[in-house]
């Protein structure tokens, strides 16, 4: 069913670098996928692969410099998203003078109508994505006086009505962050995000700071607002059993890199990258007795220097020859399931996946 | 027998708005080479607990018996020597460490303090030992904890703790500021270590997975109490209290074909300042009665042995279940 809705996103071959004085830092190489409406995708993976740095970039949020979005598009409900103009070797002239990099000013004022109106983006942390010295209705009602032409009383109101909707007494309007817990802090999190009732939310990571109760409480009310709304959603995070309960889709992120991509059956079921399984095979298990845990062996590869060639290769233990020779590309194995592995080259035969579209 | 056991151990802080019970009451005990595994959420007393235990906090009250002796009533002097036998794994590599040493310097500094190397050449070859032992590689003794990765940086914590030969080790949270690759490689470690030299770990996480993963024994904290302590297959099979019920409950399994039912508490843990004298997880219990609200449960072993529970209705709710 969710194949057939339009999309609400859609990302193409996305490339973000770093560049710093001493390296360039590749921290998204060639990153595409898409979000129907009402889908929720999981971004899952290390520290350090680049989920988050997807989810800003989306949001227009990079800090530029140092952050370059070297190619790629984003779109959302067709609309483009990436200036043409930001290009990487306008950075610094000839002389090696800096330049100011030339943003297109729509870019900057279209982002400004978007974000919060059509996308909205929880962080991690609520203990530090709150203002403290604000009432936390005011944050909410912020929200929705920028984006709708609304009196202060109306927007007021309409907060409150937010409050209650998470379920936090509308009474509760003028309180600080700190007058509330965790748990809590993330609701009011969730009411600014969907304040505006917009059409993605990109949340990263919202329940890793959270205590497994009140993790499954806030869960089970995203699921259920995010139902209510039909709201699309990008839920990064780092662990399966969050993805298992609330994603459709999920994305297996690697150095940068989508490794595995699929619905939760080809994940969690029919995983065939050696990292899908190698994060599996590290995460103990509530059900079965295992003596001694699988661990993936070495380190992520640091994004300054990755090598040439599958960026997976020094940890895998099914690595080959063939592997040293190029980067693999993100094959589709079987309908809406594609792998980025050698092994899947030779199985998947020509389709070259939704990097070709 | 038990080489650590505790008795009514108490750590109450004051606060201006009361006394705080950060520890209340706990009795446990754990075998010689055992993992017992400590699990509850924020704020419930396990840090207190474990730090209590190696005597960082100094306890209101109660005793603690290490190998025969009530390690609360020595002197500083005297238990400076027994701290020789109990180490501590901090829970946050990045910030146990100090960033102005190097590797070698950080494993060093119990040998030195202790006096236990006769000369440099002895020490050069302790710490390298100690490296090996933990996994870090040779070539990284003059690095600083910085230009490491979280895993190593919690392998250095490890051969910190193993410099001084311990029996006993508490890992405050060894684990979660790792991700999972890493983190299954620590507890592979861990459980070597163990094997290898017969150590006997608290391991205080808030982690059901890998408690479950590690642990012998498990006792489940709320707000200061432990509110259930069993074998660890024991607690998985046959969880009696309510709040052990919710938590196992509560996390997400990685699996689509396991859906279980999940018992959602309502409200949030309740402040262990000043409590009532109730049973403390009254307020979000489902089954809690009048009596639960008046009066406070002990802990008590219930029909199966070793089975210990702080819940009036244990028995009888678990009874009804098997109905």
């Amino acid at each position: 069913m969710a194949a057939e809705c339009k999309n609400i996103l859609e990302v193409r071959n996305l490339v973000v670098h770093y560049e710093t004085d001493e390296a360039v830092c590749e921290a998204v190489n060639d990153v595409s996928f898409d979000i129907g409406e009402g889908e929720i995708l999981g971004l899952v993976g290390e520290t350090g692969a680049g989920k988050t740095t997807i989810g800003l970039s989306i949001m227009g949020l990079l800090p530029k410099p140092p952050a370059h979005i070297v190619s790629g598009s984003i779109k959302l409900n067709g609309e483009e998203f990436i200036d043409e103009a930001d290009d990487p070797k306008s950075f610094f002239d000839i002389a090696g003078k800096l330049k100011i990099k030339k943003v297109k000013k729509n870019t900057e004022k279209m982002f400004r109508t978007i974000r919060g109106k059509k996308i909205t983006m929880m962080f991690q942390d609520p203990m530090t994505a709150l203002n403290p010295v604000h009432y936390v209705g005011d944050q909410i009602a912020e929200v929705i006086k920028i984006h709708e032409k609304v009196s202060a009383a109306e927007a007021q109101k309409r907060a409150c009505d937010m409050l209650e909707i998470v379920g936090i007494p509308a009474e509760r309007y003028k309180e600080y962050p700190h007058q509330f817990s965790g748990g809590m802090k993330q609701r009011i999190i969730i009411a600014i995000a969907l304040a505006c009732h917009p059409d993605l939310i990109i949340a990263d990571e919202p329940t890793t700071a959270l205590d497994v109760t009140i993790q499954a409480q806030v869960l089970k009310m995203m699921k259920e607002l995010q139902e209510k709304y039909k709201t699309s959603m990008i839920f990064i995070t780092h662990d399966f059993g969050v993805v298992a309960e609330i994603c459709s889709k999920c994305a297996v992120v690697y150095a940068g890199e989508i490794v595995e991509y699929g619905t939760l059956e080809h994940i969690f079921n029919q995983a065939q990258h050696p990292y899908t399984l190698g994060l599996f095979g590290s995460i103990p298990n509530l059900e079965d007795e295992t003596d001694r845990l699988k661990p993936i062996a070495g380190l992520m590869p640091n994004p300054m220097n990755l090598p040439p060639y599958c960026s997976f290769y020094e940890r895998c233990d099914r690595k080959c020859d063939e592997c040293k020779k190029k980067n693999p590309q993100l094959v589709e194995v079987e309908p809406g399931h594609f792998v980025r592995c050698v092994f899947a080259e030779c199985k998947g035969g020509e389709n070259s996946g939704i990097t070709g579209n | 027998m038990a080489l650590l056991e505790i008795k009514n151990l108490k750590k109450y802080y004051d606060t201006p708005g009361g006394k705080l019970h950060a520890v209340d009451n706990v009795t446990i005990s754990i075998e010689k080479g055992k993992t017992l595994g400590v699990v509850g959420e924020s704020g419930c007393g396990k840090s207190t607990l474990g730090k209590t235990l190696i005597r960082m906090e100094e306890a209101t009250s109660g005793e603690i018996y290490f190998d025969g002796t009530d390690v609360t009533k020595m002197s500083l002097r005297a238990f400076k020597q027994m701290r020789t036998r109990m180490q501590m794994i901090f829970q946050d590599p990045y910030a146990s460490l100090d960033p102005r040493m190097s590797v070698s310097a950080l494993i060093a500094e119990p040998i030195k303090t202790y006096r236990l190397a006769k000369d440099k050449k002895a020490m050069e070859q302790k710490v390298f030992e100690l490296m090996d032992t933990v996994g870090l590689a040779r070539r990284l003794a003059n690095v600083y904890p910085h230009e490491l990765d979280g895993g190593r940086r919690q392998r250095i914590g490890i051969a910190r703790a193993l410099a001084l030969n311990p029996e006993f080790i508490v890992c405050d949270e060894p684990v979660s500021a790792l991700d999972v690759s890493i983190q299954a490689q620590i507890l592979n470690l861990l459980m070597d270590l163990q094997r290898d030299k017969g150590l006997t770990y608290i391991f205080i996480t808030h982690d059901m997975s890998v408690v479950k993963h590690i642990s012998d024994a498990i006792c489940v904290m709320y707000l200061g109490q432990v509110v259930e302590f069993c074998e660890t297959k024991e607690l998985f099979t046959n969880t009696m209290h309510p709040y052990s019920k919710a938590l196992l409950s509560a996390i997400p399994v990685p699996s689509l074909n396991k859906k279980k039912e999940r018992i959602l508490l309502k409200g949030e843990i309740t402040s262990p300042i000043n409590p009532a004298k109730c049973c403390r997880f009254a307020k979000r219990c489902p089954h809690a009665t009048e009596l639960c609200r008046t009066s406070e449960p002990e802990l008590v072993e219930t029909s199966v042995k070793g089975h210990y529970v702080k819940c009036f209705r244990a028995e009888e709710l678990t009874g009804e279940a098997q109905k």
